[in-house]
């Protein structure tokens, strides 16, 4: 066999030395994040900080916690959690359903397919959709988070093909028993599919969590900003032209452990999530990514 | 009979026409009005005026484009970035899973899987405060790079051609994970009688992974390396917006975050359009391409 060759047996210790680093490497901008937060001020403020805390104290997330701006933010970014992956896979749903009825004779299907495929090619950017979001009166509303990316025609493309393999025999069964499209739907194909819904609601919930830029542009008054985008203006490019600075948020923003203490708070949703995201991620992601 | 049932079939078929009704009305209002609102890059736009009275300044915004050098250099940083990203994107992925292929310790290669893909999910706001951190010039990898090696602090945000490099490989640190998990998907599938057999002929591992391995998986790499040609002008606006500064627009602005900055803070709508929509169309041209490509040659299509 070989592994058992004396020259396969070296590589594969550098090869496990090579693939630990590898992976440690992808932990260690949090563990320092992580570390820095719970270090003393003075060290943190000086960059002595590596990935061990340096004067452990828990000062800084006291002080995140106290803030009403920050807190603010996270029930900002719950809403807006919440509404994105309902309505985000309401709609997905809605309309993964029609379109993966192949075998039945559903007129104007390729037509409505085309129609969402098309928004995965081409999109009319960055301005023309802010001045339509802007037209619809949906500025400084938290449905301009929401509503402008409900429909994803990615997520509908993976959804009808989760849909297809649901067996059709089980569908016709529904319907001589009486069942019209909406009930089959939810009492035949939800339930049949709910580990892929489980997936691409976690995606974009992570999604949603994860975006800043909308709230930037869409939302002018700082207080309705969801955790993303605070984190964005104030911690990290630390813009405060759209801000009242108050004294109290000075002291804030520049002291190293506090601002550590929030990158961190924002990770943590994230790091919650990861064992689910991890266990359907493959099947999703092979499925979606090269599907023969 | 006959008529019976073709008329139950339309009473069920308009239900499937009314589930689609919030799907296109969304998509019509924030995807499609868009699209007709690119017209404003061929206008001298003026919010207060709005589509119809701004007034029409023909292909004056391209013209504008391909004269002002600070654009011309936009589009060459973004094929740069992007284009490397997309090579280095592919085979360090690639190479990864080969190497974490090898592993016969279970648990070690589902802890490293677990870990190299984590990045991935994390967002650039998160990253980007956490790496501006760790790489400014007196930050702990400077520091590291000092102490052990005693070099000068390496300016990786604050140099233009440093910055490139710090964005593409950050960037492909980030996302490495993802790639090696697509790639692990398609080594696991070998047939291992495949290998069997090159073992009884006397292949030794590095023949088996020339010869039997990497064979098996290239058309997927050239799969994906066809369907990334689409991205060819995606630097990837969050990062580059969470690392960047003015000290590094010379060699790291992108087409996005220029036509931000353009058009949203100095409110040239026109020309920040123009300047997208150049991007969208070039990108369109692309993934259609690289689509057709994909599926003539490896039968590959998403539906």
């Amino acid at each position: 066999m070989y592994y058992k060759a004396r020259s396969y047996k070296i590589f594969y210790a550098f090869n496990f030395a090579f693939l630990l680093i590898m992976s440690v490497t992808c932990i260690l901008p949090l563990v320092h994040i992580f570390a820095v937060s719970l270090s003393a001020q003075a060290p943190a403020n000086a960059n002595l900080v590596g990935l061990w805390p340096k004067g452990f104290n828990i000062e800084a997330y006291k002080q995140t916690f106290s803030n009403p701006n920050f807190m603010r933010s996270i029930g900002v970014s719950i809403e807006r959690v919440v509404l994105g992956t309902g309505i985000g896979m309401a709609v997905t749903v809605l309309t993964a359903y029609p379109l993966s009825k192949m075998h039945l004779r559903f007129r104007g299907r390729a037509l409505y397919t085309w129609f969402f495929v098309f928004t995965m090619l081409f999109n009319g950017g960055l301005i023309p959709t802010y001045i339509v979001v802007q037209k619809m009166g949906l500025m400084n509303s938290i449905w301009a988070l929401v509503l402008p990316g409900a429909v994803s025609a990615w997520n509908m493309v993976l959804m009808m093909n989760f849909f297809r393999n649901v067996p059709r025999e089980i569908e016709e069964a529904a319907t001589i028993d009486g069942a019209n499209h909406f009930r089959t739907l939810l009492s035949i194909y939800l339930p049949l599919s709910l580990p892929s819904l489980a997936t691409l609601s976690l995606f974009t919930m992570v999604a949603h969590w994860n975006s800043w830029f909308d709230g930037m542009i869409y939302l002018t008054d700082a207080p309705k900003w969801p955790l993303s985008t605070l984190l964005q203006t104030i911690v990290v490019t630390q813009d405060f032209s759209k801000i009242n600075l108050q004294p109290e948020d000075v002291k804030l923003i520049s002291n190293a452990t506090v601002k550590a203490s929030q990158i961190f708070i924002g990770a943590i949703p994230i790091l919650l999530v990861y064992p689910f995201l991890q266990k359907y991620f493959v099947k999703g992601m092979v499925l979606g990514s090269v599907k023969g | 009979m006959n008529l019976n049932k073709k008329t139950s079939n339309m009473m069920r078929m308009w239900q499937l026409h009314v589930m689609l009704i919030p799907g296109i009305v969304l998509a019509v209002i924030f995807l499609y009005l868009p699209m007709f609102g690119l017209v404003i890059s061929f206008q001298d736009f003026k919010p207060w005026l709005g589509f119809f009275d701004s007034p029409w300044v023909g292909l004056d915004n391209f013209r504008r484009m391909l004269d002002r050098e600070d654009s011309l250099q936009v589009i060459r940083n973004t094929f740069f970035i992007a284009g490397l990203k997309i090579i280095f994107g592919l085979f360090v992925p690639f190479i990864f899973s080969l190497l974490l292929n090898e592993l016969r310790h279970i648990f070690f290669k589902r802890m490293v899987q677990t870990l190299v893909y984590l990045p991935h999910f994390m967002s650039w706001v998160i990253l980007g405060g956490i790496l501006i951190n760790m790489l400014g010039t007196s930050g702990p990898v400077n520091q590291l790079l000092g102490s052990w090696f005693g070099l000068d602090p390496i300016p990786f945000l604050v140099q233009g051609d440093w910055f490139r490099f710090t964005v593409i490989a950050s960037d492909i640190w980030k996302e490495f994970g993802f790639g090696t998990i697509l790639f692990l998907a398609a080594l696991t599938a070998v047939n291992p009688a495949l290998y069997e057999a090159a073992e009884m002929d006397g292949a030794g591992r590095w023949q088996q992974t020339m010869h039997v391995t990497i064979p098996a998986v290239t058309p997927i790499v050239v799969v994906l390396g066809t369907l990334s040609l689409g991205s060819i002008l995606n630097a990837g606006f969050d990062q580059i917006f969470n690392l960047y500064n003015a000290l590094v627009y010379d060699k790291g602005d992108i087409i996005d975050t220029f036509a931000y900055r353009v058009a949203l803070l100095q409110t040239q709508f026109g020309f920040g359009t123009a300047i997208g929509m150049f991007k969208a169309l070039i990108s369109f041209v692309l993934i259609v391409v690289a689509y057709r490509m994909a599926y003539k040659f490896a039968n590959y299509r998403i539906f």
